[in-house]
């Protein structure tokens, strides 16, 4: 029987031939990935009467919810965390300025096609970006994974999205992501599998694909795919930790839907306060005042994202009474962007440049707003009260819109202020 | 599992779209913990009767996407606790639906028994041999998989992991 790629990925890891949506099955991961909660999971595995973990190098914790610390109570945590991964000798661990555990965990090559990726972050699918299987999952079933090995899953359902055409000029994975939630909805894909396939996938880059899966947590999904290619292989060449086996699903596999687009009929989205699918056209919320621009996460904090938001800023002030704050992804993408020049373009422009790490998305630190302020951000959430005050709004826009919008004052496409 | 493989109780029929923040309300997530008071808050903003009149072994009936929204364990706990015998529903939200498992809590998708089960009639549910008698017909779903029905044997996946645990040291 033909099968999707969450049919057929589950099928080879369970060493069961043939399953199908609906079926449960005991998986081992190849990556267990946890960060700054990794303190709390341990709680949970003592209390299991777990002593040493199942297998050290499965996983892959990251210091970047809250990183730097910005309290000593945070800075205990990852104290905890560190002594941790000492005593039980982790391999895969990642500092306080290594970057965002997602965009991170490609950089190292733990992400890898036809593997599988579970995570007690609910931006777990970013994986997926590289063709591997990446879903999230609770605490205490992370804590099961490091005692015992293995969790169980349901092989979910599969929607595939086959989008036609080429993106046009200035509109990026964030617009076409953005538009698909706002199409669909918020639980458009409930514990499903997401596929994204067509001409428009295949001509993103690397860095573009790993919108499309991250944002995918905001239907509703289970995990998303992005087919394994040429640039794929090419990204993880000298950078993969070990040989993979990629996964392609099947012709004539079952889709409980088949949704197509026409990727030139998408334009610059915005996602307005306080739901991910309460997405409008650009077109309809020009002059919209801002406060504060953020552009970072591991939805679009990456070299590409830096590099799209410089070209706008280049030889520009950011508006008075605007602030623009910066953070890169990870430090690879800080580095690639000093040697690129972007940062000092920031800086000239007058943006705050923060070090690599989930900064005020869900609120923690580096650039929370103020009451009745409005950020404009390239993350993947703008839920009432995230950044920290349930009194203020997010709305959620592509990197080169963020820019465009910090030098406006108002949110702007990035050809009105030329 | 064999002794609670057969359940049967009284209906308590919900429609779509019910939330964790209706079935157990953000406002007690951080002052009450201990499960054994999490009953008496259940269902609170969905339906006041829930509490008063619910007897062990009852059972929820509902549309889709049951327990969407926070991902709050609490919703599963004081459900769970009350003594409540199973959720069937069209479908069940992703994490609660997982939440419902590690808590060994039955949650059973089956859309047509849906449609057949009316309001406060008793109804029987058979885990082992996956059907769901009540007055409108037989309905089948597929049989809980080995792997949850050990969940639901051990009380839950903490109890469950210990239990494997414990095994693990004793063969090596």
């Amino acid at each position: 029987m033909p099968q999707t790629f969450a049919e057929k990925v589950l099928s080879r890891k369970a060493g069961v031939a043939e399953l199908s949506a609906g079926q449960i099955v005991e998986i081992t991961p190849d990556v267990a990935l946890s960060h700054d909660n990794t303190a709390p999971i341990y709680g949970i595995f003592q209390k299991m009467g777990a002593e040493r973990v199942f297998d050290p190098e499965m996983h892959a914790i990251f210091l970047d919810h809250a990183a730097p610390a910005p309290t000593t109570k945070h800075a205990e945590n990852h104290r905890l965390i560190r002594e941790f991964v000492r005593q039980q000798g982790i391999p895969h661990f990642f500092e306080v300025g290594r970057g965002i555990c997602h965009q991170v965990l490609v950089e190292e090559g733990l992400a890898l096609p036809g593997e599988i990726v579970l995570g007690s972050d609910s931006h777990t699918p970013h994986a997926g970006s590289m063709g591997a299987f990446g879903a999230g999952i609770g605490r205490s079933e992370m804590a099961s994974i490091w005692a015992i090995g293995s969790l169980w899953l349901r092989v979910p359902e599969s929607i595939k999205i086959v989008v036609h055409g080429h993106l046009a000029e200035g509109v990026s994975a964030k617009d076409l992501a953005l538009y698909v939630i706002g199409e669909n909805g918020a639980d458009a894909a409930l514990y499903q599998s997401v596929e994204w396939h067509g001409e428009a996938i295949e001509a993103l880059d690397i860095s573009q694909r790993a919108v499309l899966p991250n944002m995918m947590a905001e239907m509703g999904a289970k995990n998303s795919y992005v087919p394994a290619d040429e640039k794929t292989f090419a990204y993880l060449e000298g950078r993969a930790k070990r040989a993979c086996e990629p996964v392609d699903p099947d012709e004539g596999a079952r889709y409980a839907r088949i949704l197509e687009y026409d990727a030139a009929q998408i334009q610059p989205m915005i996602a307005c306060p306080h739901t991910v699918d309460n997405v409008q056209p650009l077109s309809k919320l020009r002059g919209t005042r801002i406060h504060q621009a953020f552009l970072g996460t591991c939805t679009n904090g990456r070299l590409e994202d830096l590099a799209a938001a410089a070209a706008i800023l280049e030889g520009k002030q950011i508006a008075k009474g605007v602030r623009m704050i910066v953070i890169p992804a990870s430090s690879d993408v800080y580095l690639e962007a000093l040697k690129a020049g972007y940062l000092e373009t920031f800086v000239r422009a007058g943006a705050v440049i923060e070090s690599p790490g989930c900064g005020p998305c869900m609120g923690n630190h580096m650039g929370v707003p103020a009451i009745d302020e409005v950020t404009i951000s390239s993350a993947n959430r703008n839920f009432r009260g995230r950044m920290g005050t349930k009194e203020s709004e997010i709305y959620l826009a592509s990197p080169a819109v963020v820019a465009a919008s910090a030098v406006a004052g108002e949110i702007s496409h990035p050809k009105d202020i030329n | 599992m064999s002794k609670e493989s057969i359940i049967r109780g009284r209906v308590w029929k919900y429609g779509d779209d019910v939330n964790t923040d209706v079935i157990f309300p953000g406002k007690y997530t951080y002052t009450v913990s201990d499960p054994k008071e999490m009953p008496q808050y259940a269902l609170e903003d969905l339906d006041p009767r829930f509490v008063k009149d619910m007897q062990p072994n009852d059972i929820i009936v509902a549309g889709t996407n049951w327990g969407c929204g926070s991902s709050r364990e609490q919703a599963v706990t004081c459900l769970k606790e009350s003594g409540l015998g199973a959720i069937v529903a069209k479908s069940i939200a992703r994490i609660y639906y997982r939440n419902c498992i590690n808590a060994a809590l039955p949650a059973l998708i089956c859309p047509q028994a849906v449609e057949a089960i009316e309001d406060g009639e008793s109804i029987e549910i058979d885990l082992q041999g996956g059907t769901i008698r009540c007055a409108g017909g037989e309905f089948s779903f597929p049989p809980l998989p080995e792997a949850v029905m050990k969940i639901f044997d051990a009380g839950g996946l903490v109890p469950y992991t210990r239990q494997q645990l414990e095994r693990m040291k004793t063969s090596s």
